[in-house]
């Protein structure tokens, strides 16, 4: 096992996308086959993501399975240093976790198979690597792997959405998802490179994380230049995690994607730039971090509340929670916004808990769309009768977003909330306000369209076939289970969190 | 050293070699019958890569100038030339069907191409100011002809016409730039500038006037903006192929001599030019601008090309402006930005000029459904065009990078600034094309085999999405392109991913090239 630890970071990598590049080979017309493989490839990736979790070891702490490989010397000297921390670990797991559910919902893609597995994989393959990346050429070269094959995953094989006025083409989607995001990575690669040019007037150029946290601290980056500098990452990143008011490509993104991608996007792509700005903009530019933060929560209140609010106004189930996954980010926002040890933790279980419900949700809206082909809320009703198995499932995850104590959302969100109070005691009334109206929307929905009288229309549905069933099965399971014994999760998170805030 | 004028011209033997080649090429031209004028492709292919076996074995140690120090060889002319050459190999692959289906007298084609290449090599040799000239005008007017080769095409020979005026018209101001130059300091070697710059250490109003002037020759040849407006014509007016050749190979060469001309004539009396750094820096930032900008409105492929390449010119311009801050790094970025830029676009134009030989279209909406009509063609250009908009796994995005953090590094973060911010408009044109070829749905045509353009079929209205369910319209397959076009882009697809990868083998290479240029 621990020759095993020396490469199992590489092989998260390696693994996903090898499979992508093997996926080019398969034959062109055998649907079935590329799918096949692709579970296949997934769940070599889940087990790896699953070894990863459980052997980091949360009382060692700190940076662990470091591995370093020699990319581009002098005087870049750019290196493949892959090492996890207690912040990636959870979400490492995230991801084997949801890139797996999401292959195998994705048995319904019939068209051009192979390509969508080929550019499904090579997604996974740049998410993994984000979180465990400790260089940032690497860690920017994965995050725009992990964005790059959205535009044509959305855009072949998406839906577009008919508003009756408008219409909201899946074309449009991909493509302003796709732009809004390069934008975000705009004002990164910037960040990343006024860091490296400061590293490079200290004498020793660099783009390693912990050789630039540790010039840091030898006085390298001036306080102008972390007060610049930050606001780059907080808000490049930010677009990613949807931070208000760059959130506007994530629910037309989201709703025009097809049922895989949706889940892997709300997900776990979300995530990213979450960790970003912890990774990133807290770790290398603290100083900068301290001062914009009260920026940051305050627009992380404002994406509770507006997401909660537009989610509220939303009838196209995919709107609804494309909305709240905008309000459940600010959750995550604010808790890093904190800059308080709980509030931290809270953000980083809320981003594990959010992307295994908000995975759920857009795998149920799925299989409910797949069969009835419409998702409006206001026409959709008593689903309960034909879709049973769904309707639970949605239903639990529906509860886990309002914050239902015994799921996961409860602690992740009561987290957040007691970090808030602690530090900026109006926001946090605010954000429980949000928490409401989630309330609102969820019950409304549920009551309107699973529960009650069904129309004879909808008497043809059938339930979520097999797969369906056993992918929900998984995530509900997951999701009662962090709610009640979260420590396994909460250990490493800790130990993540203590670290990441020890430069304050 | 010997200063002799013909003692060691043994090293010039591939130049001798090309140029025998090039007579060679253009004498069996006239013996040959028209059905197997194919040969002579061949024979050129041979004919450069044997002079690359030929340079590459007679590699000099260090150093050594010719003529009394007008050509020297040396590692970074040897790394020029390689890369020359191997573009001369691959517009060949390019030209080969497209040649056959559609030029006249294709003998003298292959010949002006030795010719053209045999330009470069000499520019990358040259380090005399008038000699520099003497190649690049080889090179011109080879290309001057090449680009008006579509003889029964109206627009080829406008484009050939403009391209005329307005290189003739740059080479004159360039060639008064160097009258400037000489009566200021009485030199047009590059190390004796340096050498009376420093002795004088000032510079002279005349000086000022002839350096202004050869910047903006260059600037035509580079086709950096505001002397860029001939480029988008002659690009879509030349043969494919040439399109593609004007777009790597002729910007290549004139960084050769750009990067040489800096550091052996600028660089070491860098004091007195600080200033020309911004006014570089302003060029590169206004030229990379408007090509990504202007490009945006752009329907036909070839003038897509056109103004993207123009951008990219801004980018590697932007790595010029900072050759003065850190040398070694910025050469080295430049020259791995042209490399892979040169191998990006030789993809790209490969595909598109796979689908122009089977079909005669050459606008954006003609590549609609290409994904189902041959998925090997849109994936070689979606693949090319990703990597021209700096998106990983792709070469694009290492050179990108390290170029960017090189001029960064340099002290001009705004103007990596600017470069990052105007990738982003480039990667919304080229998603424009890459949602043709895998997003839009393929128009109803029977035009297989056609080489004609299809009127009935360009009315077809391009349908805006499809609907849930919808049955999808019937795929016209396309057929096959050529093994060599297919070759190219594979062998491409392999270069543009290895060196996104692992660049360090190139890299090393670059740097010994790089090297050799500082005293």
């Amino acid at each position: 096992m621990a020759n095993f630890d020396q490469v199992s970071l590489l092989l998260l990598v390696l693994v996903p996308l090898a499979g992508a590049v093997l996926a080019m080979f398969l034959p062109k017309d055998r649907p079935r086959d590329a799918w096949q493989f692709a579970i296949f490839v997934a769940a070599i990736s889940f087990v790896l993501s699953v070894i990863v979790f459980v052997r980091y070891d949360y009382m060692a702490g700190g940076v662990q399975f470091q591995r370093e490989y020699a990319w581009i010397g002098h005087p870049l000297n750019i290196t493949l240093d892959l090492g996890l921390n207690g912040i990636g670990a959870p979400l490492v797991l995230l991801n084997g976790i949801v890139l797996l559910g999401a292959v195998l919902i994705s048995q319904t893609i019939t068209r051009r198979t192979r390509d969508f597995f080929v550019l499904l994989l090579a997604l996974g393959s740049g998410v993994f690597g984000v979180f465990i990346v400790r260089d940032l050429f690497f860690l920017f070269f994965f995050y725009e792997l992990a964005v790059l094959p959205m535009y044509l995953l959305i855009g072949v094989w998406g839906s577009s959405t008919d508003f009756g006025a408008f219409l909201r083409t899946k074309e449009y989607g991909a493509m302003k998802l796709m732009l809004v995001l390069v934008a975000g990575s705009v004002l990164i690669w910037i960040g990343i490179l006024a860091l490296y040019v400061a590293s490079s007037q200290a004498g020793s150029p660099t783009f390693n994380i912990d050789t630039l946290a540790q010039l840091r601290t030898e006085g390298a980056f001036s306080r102008t230049l972390e007060l610049w500098v930050f606001p780059l990452f907080a808000v490049g990143f930010g677009i990613l995690a949807g931070l208000w008011p760059f959130h506007t490509w994530s629910p037309d993104g989201h709703v025009a994607a097809p049922t895989g991608v949706s889940m892997l996007h709300a997900g776990v792509l979300m995530k990213l730039g979450a960790f970003g700005i912890i990774q990133v903009g807290m770790i290398l530019t603290p100083t900068g971090a301290e001062v914009w933060m009260p920026v940051l929560i305050g627009l992380g209140t404002v994406n509770v509340i507006y997401g909660a609010i537009s989610a509220l106004s939303q009838n196209d189930l995919k709107y609804v929670i494309g909305y709240s996954s905008v309000s459940h980010m600010g959750y995550v926002l604010m808790g890093i916004a904190t800059l308080h040890p709980v509030g931290l933790a809270g953000a980083v279980l809320q981003m594990f808990s959010h992307g295994i419900m908000t995975a759920l949700m857009f795998a149920m809206v799925g299989a409910i769309y797949e069969r009835a082909h419409i998702r409006d809320s206001m026409i959709l009703n008593g689903l309960i009768k034909r879709m049973g198995v769904t309707t639970f499932f949605f239903a639990i995850a529906g509860l886990a977003s309002l914050g239902l104590p015994g799921l996961s959302g409860f602690i992740a969100e009561f987290m957040v909330f007691t970090g808030a109070f602690r530090t900026y005691l109006p926001l946090a009334v605010l954000g429980v306000i949000g928490a409401a109206i989630t309330a609102v929307y969820i019950l409304r929905l549920l009551a309107r369209s699973f529960f009650g009288e069904a129309d004879p229309q909808w008497d043809h549905l059938t339930d979520a076939s097999p797969v369906e069933k056993g992918v929900g099965a998984v995530f509900v399971l997951i999701l009662v289970a962090v709610g009640i014994w979260p420590a396994p999760l909460l250990n490493v998170i800790n130990t993540g969190v203590e670290s990441a805030l020890s430069v304050f | 050293m010997s200063t002799g004028l013909t003692t060691n011209l043994y090293l010039l033997t591939p130049e001798f070699a090309l140029t025998a080649l090039a007579f060679l090429v253009f004498t069996v031209d006239l013996f040959l019958p028209e059905r197997n004028k194919e040969w002579l492709a061949g024979l050129s292919v041979v004919s450069l890569i044997s002079v690359m076996v030929i340079a590459l074995l007679m590699r000099p140690a260090g150093s050594i100038e010719l003529y009394g120090g007008l050509i020297v060889v040396d590692d970074f002319g040897l790394f020029f030339k390689i890369f020359f050459l191997a573009i001369g190999v691959g517009i060949i692959a390019l030209s080969w069907e497209y040649a056959r289906d559609r030029l006249d007298h294709r003998g003298e084609f292959y010949g002006l191409l030795l010719f053209s290449v045999l330009g470069m090599n000499l520019l990358a040799m040259s380090r005399e100011l008038l000699t520099a000239y003497i190649s690049l005008e080889l090179l011109s007017f080879s290309l001057y002809v090449m680009v008006a080769y579509g003889l029964r095409e109206a627009r080829s020979n406008e484009a050939g016409i403009k391209y005329i005026i307005i290189g003739a018209l740059s080479s004159a101001i360039m060639l008064y730039g160097l009258s400037n130059i000489y009566a200021a300091l009485g030199t047009t070697t590059f190390a004796g500038i340096a050498d009376e710059l420093v002795a004088q250490n000032a510079v002279s109003p005349v000086l000022w006037v002839g350096v202004a002037l050869l910047v903006v020759g260059l600037g035509f040849k580079l086709s950096a903006v505001p002397f860029h407006m001939w480029a988008p014509d002659a690009y879509e007016g030349a043969p494919l192929p040439v399109t593609a050749y004007l777009a790597i190979g002729s910007k290549a060469a004139a960084f050769a001599l750009t990067l040489r001309l800096f550091a052996e004539a600028i660089v070491p009396a860098f004091d007195l030019w600080s200033e020309w750094q911004l006014v570089i820096a302003v060029l590169a930032a206004i030229t990379m601008l408007l090509g990504n900008l202007v490009a945006l409105a752009q329907r036909n492929i070839k003038r897509l090309m056109a103004y993207s390449s123009i951008g990219h010119v801004g980018y590697a311009l932007a790595g010029v402006a900072v050759l003065g801050s850190d040398f070694a790094l910025a050469a080295k970025a430049v020259i791995f930005y042209l490399v892979v830029y040169a191998v990006t676009n030789l993809v790209v134009f490969a595909g598109i000029t796979a689908y122009y030989n089977r079909t005669g279209e050459d606008d954006i909406v003609d590549l609609a459904g290409l994904a189902d009509r041959q998925p090997y063609i849109a994936a070689a250009i979606a693949i090319g065009l990703f990597s021209l908009a700096g998106l990983p796994i792709f070469a694009g995005f290492t050179a990108k990078f390290y170029l960017f953090a090189a001029v960064a590094d340099g002290g001009f973060l705004w103007l990596a600034g600017v470069a990052i911010f105007t990738s982003l408009v480039s990667l919304y044109y080229y998603l424009q094309v890459i949602r043709q070829m895998y997003i839009e749905p393929a128009r109803l045509a029977g035009d297989v085999g056609d080489h004609e353009p299809d009127a009935e079929v360009a009315s077809e209205p391009a349908n805006a999405h499809d609907h849930h369910g919808e049955p999808e319209a019937p795929v016209v397959p396309l057929q096959r392109p050529s093994w060599l076009l297919s070759g190219t882009m594979g062998l491409g697809l392999i270069v543009v991913t290895w060196l996104g990868v692992y660049p360090a083998p190139l890299l090393a290479l670059i740097e010994s090239a790089g090297a050799a240029l500082l005293p």
